[in-house]
């Protein structure tokens, strides 16, 4: 039983990676393109962790694999912030293009 | 488990192929930083599929240790980017 549900999330997690990458390569700008990467890789390296987490023999090690699941989602969105905000002060991203843009008013 | 496992590492490396393209093409020094992130993030989860698929964790101390190093990283390049300009 664990070893289907381990499946599933391995799975699941391996596919929302592959989404990312897609949006990756298809996206026009790079406040886009961080939608793409950013949130489906953070989903998908928690849903491998607790899927491998259910796989692997001893106590510790599935600690480990936990910990790492939660270092991910405190760090992933601080890690994004600051990549968001360089590009916009460096003017990377497209900024005249942008709707609604509440930090200039 | 292993078919699994396999199935999960082929489509990790095809996931790992579309990151390099994106890598290879980012016009700006931020999508270069999004599509790093995006690769440390499909190691470590290569790491995990390793583990699972062994059953031994001996590597898992590498996968703490990547994370972190990757969040560092991140930060410390998009603060370099910050104050020099993409």
């Amino acid at each position: 039983m664990t070893d289907v549900l381990s499946a599933v999330l391995l799975l699941s997690g391996v596919s929302l990676a592959l989404i990312a990458g897609l949006g990756l390569v298809r996206f026009p700008d790079v406040f886009s393109r961080m939608h793409a990467a950013t949130k489906p890789t953070t989903l998908g390296v928690l849903l491998v962790t607790v899927g491998a987490s259910l796989q692997v023999d001893s106590g510790d090690d599935r600690v480990k694999l936990l910990l790492v699941a939660a270092f991910q989602f405190l760090t992933a969105p601080v890690a994004a912030h600051m990549i968001g905000r360089a590009a916009y002060r460096t003017g990377a991203g497209a900024i005249d293009e942008l709707v609604v843009d509440e930090l200039r008013d | 488990m292993t078919v699994v496992a396999t199935i999960c590492l082929v489509a990790l490396c095809l996931a790992a192929l579309l990151v390099l393209v994106r890598l290879a093409l980012g016009p700006t020094v931020p999508d270069r930083i999004v599509a790093l992130d995006t690769l440390l993030q499909l190691v470590l989860m290569g790491i995990a599929i390793g583990a699972a698929l062994t059953g031994d964790g001996s590597f898992l101390a590498v996968l703490v240790a990547v994370s972190l190093l990757g969040f560092v990283g991140t930060v410390t390049v998009a603060r370099f980017v910050e104050r020099r300009g993409s």
